[in-house]
């Protein structure tokens, strides 16, 4: 497969940097995310009135339909993880959709971006079941009958570092697959528009896969809040 | 004589581990086709039952889709790297690139 044309790499380029650039270009992209998430939310925040701006208009349709739906999911108690839901969900779901920009390239079509967006989730899972729970969260890993112990404990711990897993290799496989159909395509029948319905697809599979992840982190939180079975 | 037959058992180890991955993938996108169409049906039902209900069983359904494609996807990357990033691929590229044109 040949190294496909990318705008920021070619900047670093000129920079100097070429080696870094070619080597890592999901690191750059994902600084680019960065910085348009921070300018477009300073910008969006800087008059923060009653009569909303329309900046502010839009922020606050993102944010409280996000909370409504977090709500739902969690209830009343889970209100304080909302901040770092909504941010993880944001954030997979600018990465997962510069991908369609030609030129462009998404930051979690690689392994290492999607790890670590995942590890954190569930290491935050561990916390607020220590949190809440103290050293009883124990009890979340031991099953209804204790003598059912040295089967189950070691089938959760599984589970635990199976999420992990499942949550990094779908984003990475479905945004991944993405870009390689799209390769694919535009080296088969580039001239006939043929990436087009594919690109219409992908941002119905960039929206889902980011609203997935919300989904399922929001679920490992309500599952370490409520009390064991 | 010796890097030769490295070179053809290499050759046969790329040949099966191709195959293997096509046919993997196509296995893998049979059950998740038959998967998703038994949910689809579930929800189609659903919202003829009730059609205000078309909401919340769109979602779901939506959901359980990314959830069962997520199965499939596991595969293509089993296979991707079955084609891509195995551990002989050094060896393998290296009888191309000495071999080939």
């Amino acid at each position: 497969m040949e190294h496909p044309y990318l705008f920021f790499v070619k900047f670093f380029e000129l920079i100097g940097l070429d080696h870094f650039a070619h080597s890592y270009p999901h690191v750059i992209y994902s600084w680019v995310v960065m910085i348009f998430l921070i300018v477009i939310s300073a910008f969006a925040s800087k008059g923060i009135s009653m009569i909303p701006s329309k900046a502010q208009n839009v922020f606050e349709v993102i944010i409280s339909g996000l909370e409504d739906f977090m709500i739902s999911v969690t209830g009343e108690e889970g209100r304080w993880v909302f901040p770092v839901a909504a941010t993880v969900f944001i954030y997979v779901f600018t990465c997962n959709i510069v991908g369609l920009i030609p030129g462009f390239f998404p930051p979690t079509a690689n392994l290492n971006t999607t790890l670590s967006c995942a590890l954190p989730m569930v290491i935050f899972t561990h916390i607020i079941g220590i949190k809440y729970h103290g050293v009883k969260y124990i009890k979340h890993f031991l099953g209804p009958v204790w003598w059912m112990i040295p089967i189950i404990f070691p089938i959760e711990v599984i589970s635990h570092l199976a999420r992990i897993l499942s949550l990094t290799v779908r984003l990475f496989g479905n945004i991944m697959g993405h870009e390689l159909v799209l390769a694919i395509l535009f080296s088969l029948a580039g001239l006939f528009f043929a990436p087009l319905p594919i690109m219409a697809l992908g941002i119905f599979v960039c929206f889902v896969q980011a609203f997935v992840f919300l989904l399922l982190s929001i679920m490992y939180f309500t599952g370490a809040m409520e009390h064991a079975h | 004589m010796g890097e030769q037959a490295l070179g053809a058992q290499a050759l046969q180890f790329f040949i099966a581990s191709v195959t293997a991955a096509g046919f993997g993938i196509a296995i893998a996108a049979f059950g998740c086709g038959i998967a998703q169409g038994i949910a689809c049906r579930s929800a189609v039902e659903g919202i003829a039952r009730n059609p205000e209900s078309s909401g919340k069983v769109t979602v779901t359904m939506i959901i359980g889709l990314a959830l069962m494609e997520s199965l499939c996807i596991y595969a293509l990357v089993v296979a991707l790297i079955l084609i891509y990033a195995h551990p002989q691929a050094g060896a393998i590229a290296a009888l191309f690139g000495a071999g080939g044109h």
